[in-house]
């Protein structure tokens, strides 16, 4: 194999397979990337045997061919070379190196067979659709600080990718929850989505699917069945296994007759909650929400380490509430808010609440009380 | 030299090389030390002290041999020095002890009478110093460092004093080991039991350990001692053979330890509360078992247990862990992180049972045990509720209401119906 390639086309490719390899490894070969040079294309797979990237970029290839290198080495040597050189990637089947050259510097790398690369089993999938890149940004963007890491609950480990009932009819909805807060995201559905499983997309994928959505124009190609998901651009393919456990039955956790109504803004909220925060206990972070007429009292009461007070003019009209939340929880839902107020819904002082930008029912925050 | 007689309490000036006695009383119960007056870190080791709790509360025993311990399966706690003549040891199973001593006296231990008697020495104790660090009910570190003033005694009397009392008051002995440090310390009381009195000064330290095997080091256990035989170290001349460095290389933060310890170096303090870094319970069967009823409600009978002492001590656990043993004695444990820590019984159930479920293995088992680790203070139930699990807030609160009627009307007021498997 031998290929020239520029090194901003390389650094692209390779940085987004770098990412998928999992730093500590027990199986060598899967520190490695798959370079694959064919036609006037070189293609570099990585892989976690969860997720599976696929990265091609044009190129120019003198020898057909393929071989594998660490995806980590490779990646730092391509972020180090000047911007603008040219690369020269050849492999000598023989020597069982891979050459790195780019103006005066010149890199060997230990190669491993590419018969040894696990390449993901391809999967026969359900549903295949198109969506653009902004209404899937929205969907895990807003959904994804949601996501439990407990090892306990694995199947919340992810995103609920599913079609669901919304208000206005059949709608592409995604759902997070760790136990504490809730987020519910729904977007228009695609054409052709229609049949789609539901499918709990890992954290991991989600995390690596975010650099296939920075591009607004783009239209994202997505495939799913039961056990996998797919999503594509022209230049990469990330495929994923989904987490097999069934999501639990969420629509019960969200509250429907909360009837006490705060309005704020977003942003004066989020800033005055990170303010008394600061003097609350590392570990419980509990925020006193206390509300009356108008006004919203924002109190920290911590023994050991302070007591902080701030008040905040808002829309309220019920009666008098005293509610605690952990502060972290209440900063993350408050920066999901963009566009207009962010509107509280509150029962009781033990009930979930809920959370919504405005009168927009399409993205929907519950978060649990805390005992103050 | 200075000597003190631990009968008459008598302190004198003992001539060296001659008989050693009490002037004042002619007792021979006498120690004689250069430093005698000047060290201050000792331990206190109670002799056989469940047995003895037993002889005491039952003066028809005093010339049989006593064995504590649970059933004939479980393990023996203690045994009386008569019966550790015919070779019965701590933490040895049952069947072979009575197989060694077929006339011994088994008794189910009775925790309460030892944590009563445990109180009373430890309130001795308290008279002495502040400093005390208790290692279990009959065993503890004190530092007497600056106390001969206030007591117008040294420590070495203010010890010999301790167990005079002991005897007298509460018909129990001890054993004292009086150093310069803990490790020596602990060394030193176990050097002349039962009803003995050590003394290793500074002087005589490195004498003292040349030669002596590196087992005698306290949590150096069978597995470190095959990795120090490995690298041929098996006494502590051998020890000092070695280079700081390469003792941490081999051996991490243990080398280093090690390193002081061959000279006779522990700069441990003898700290009051000691922190607790784990709660755990087990118990062995009478029979193996892998009834997963009956395996079902001992974990709950475990869980509640360790939850009682959480909630005494006002800590919650991180981690809890669930321990198997084998018929074959080949021991299972597993771990699980959990985000909001645990004290209730209902948690630590839930998250051991889960446990349970994923070793997959019917067993038999001979032994099951249940913990948390890595633990915080309590949060005082200042955790956020579960959305998915909504009642776990009213389980808590059921449970909480549980321990209250507990304390007012006993125990076994209230049960859950699984603690009857």
């Amino acid at each position: 194999m031998k290929i020239s390639i520029e090194r901003a086309a390389l650094l692209k490719a390779v940085s987004q397979a770098q990412s998928v390899v999992e730093r500590r490894n027990t199986i060598p070969i899967l520190a490695n990337v798959l370079i694959e040079a064919e036609g006037n294309d070189v293609q570099f797979r990585a892989t976690d045997l969860d997720i599976e990237v696929v990265d091609k970029a044009p190129a120019m290839v003198e020898r057909a061919g393929a071989t594998t290198v660490s995806a980590v080495t490779l990646h730092e040597i391509v972020r180090k070379l000047p911007d603008g050189s040219m690369v020269t990637l050849s492999e000598d089947g023989a020597a069982g190196r891979l050459t790195v050259t780019a103006g005066r510097s010149n890199f060997n790398l230990a190669t491993l067979p590419k018969e040894d690369f696990p390449v993901m089993a391809s999967s026969e999938y359900h549903s295949n659709f198109s969506a653009p890149a902004p209404v899937l940004r929205r969907l895990f963007d807003k959904s994804k600080f949601a996501i439990s890491t407990e090892e306990t609950r694995y199947y919340l480990n992810g995103v609920y990718m599913h079609i669901a009932e919304g208000e206005g009819g059949r709608v592409l909805r995604c759902v997070a929850t760790d136990g504490h807060r809730l987020a519910r995201i729904d977007a228009e559905l695609p054409e052709g989505a229609e049949d789609m499983p539901g499918v709990i997309v890992p954290r991991k994928t989600v995390g690596e699917l975010r650099k296939l959505l920075e591009d607004d124009e783009m239209k994202i190609a997505v495939s799913v069945s039961e056990t996998k998901v797919r999503f594509a651009t022209p230049d990469i393919t990330l495929t994923s296994k989904v987490i097999d456990g069934t999501f639990p039955d969420y629509s019960r956790v969200i509250p429907q007759g909360n009837t006490k109504k705060m309005e704020v803004d977003a942003a004066d909220f989020a800033k005055a909650v990170d303010r008394v925060a600061t003097v609350s206990s590392e570990r419980s972070r509990a925020v006193k929400l206390a509300l009356d007429e108008d006004r919203l009292v924002l109190s920290v009461n911590a023994p050991d380490s302070g007591a902080a007070e701030e008040e905040l003019a808002v829309a309220y009209g019920d009666e008098r509430l005293e509610i605690g939340f952990n502060a972290k929880y209440l900063l993350e839902i408050a920066s999901q808010v963009d566009r207009e107020n962010a509107v509280f819904l509150f029962n009781s002082a033990g009930d979930p609440t809920l959370m919504r930008e405005g009168n927009d029912t399409s993205a929907v925050y519950v978060v649990m009380p805390m005992r103050v | 030299m200075d000597a003190l007689c631990r009968d008459c309490l008598n302190s004198f000036d003992a001539k060296p090389g001659g008989l050693l006695r009490c002037p004042a009383c002619r007792s021979p119960r006498c120690i004689a030390h250069a430093e005698l007056n000047t060290l201050s870190i000792a331990h206190m080791d109670c002799d056989a002290f469940y047995a003895s709790v037993e002889k005491r509360d039952n003066p028809e025993l005093a010339a049989k041999p006593v064995i504590i311990g649970g059933g004939r399966r479980g393990v023996v706690s203690t045994a009386c020095y008569i019966a550790r003549i015919r070779g019965v040891r701590s933490a040895m199973p049952m069947f072979q002890a009575l197989k060694l001593c077929p006339e011994a006296v088994v008794i189910k231990p009775r925790m309460e009478a030892y944590v009563e008697a445990s109180r009373a020495i430890r309130q001795m104790m308290e008279e002495m110093t502040p400093g005390i660090e208790p290692l279990s009910l009959d065993e503890a570190f004190l530092d007497l460092t600056g106390t001969a003033r206030l007591h117008g005694h040294p420590p070495a009397w203010m010890l010999a004093r301790l167990t005079r009392r002991m005897k007298t008051e509460l018909g129990l002995t001890g054993s004292i080991g009086l150093s310069h440090n803990k490790f020596l310390a602990k060394v030193a009381s176990d050097l002349d039991k039962p009803h003995g009195f050590s003394v290793i000064g500074v002087a005589e330290t490195a004498a003292f350990l040349k030669d002596k095997p590196v087992r005698m080091i306290w949590g150096v256990g069978a597995a470190t001692q095959a990795a120090l035989e490995k690298a041929g170290i098996r006494t502590f001349t051998d020890l000092l053979r070695w280079d700081r460095t390469d003792l941490v290389a081999r051996f991490g933060s243990m080398g280093d330890r090690l390193w002081h310890l061959a000279r006779g170096e522990d700069r441990r303090r003898v700290s009051a509360n000691a922190p607790v870094k784990s709660i755990s319970k087990e118990t062995t069967f009478n029979e193996d078992t892998g009834d997963a009823d009956l395996l079902d409600g001992h974990l709950w009978r475990l869980s509640e247990q360790v939850a009682d002492r959480a909630k005494a001590k006002g800590i919650e656990g991180r981690v809890v862990v669930l321990k198997l043993r084998r018929a074959d004695f080949t021991t299972l444990s597993r771990r699980l992180s959990l985000r909001d820590p645990a004290q209730l019984a209902d948690t630590i159930y839930r998250t051991a049972r889960g446990l349970f479920d994923g070793v997959g293995d019917q067993g038999p088992y001979r032994l099951i045990g249940v913990g948390i680790a890595d633990l915080t203070p309590e949060s005082n139930g200042a955790a956020t509720g579960d959305l998915l699990d909504p009642d776990a807030s009213r389980r808590g609160q059921a449970e909480r209401a549980t321990d209250e009627i507990r304390k007012r009307f006993g125990p076994d007021a209230i049960l859950k119906g699984r603690a009857l498997r």
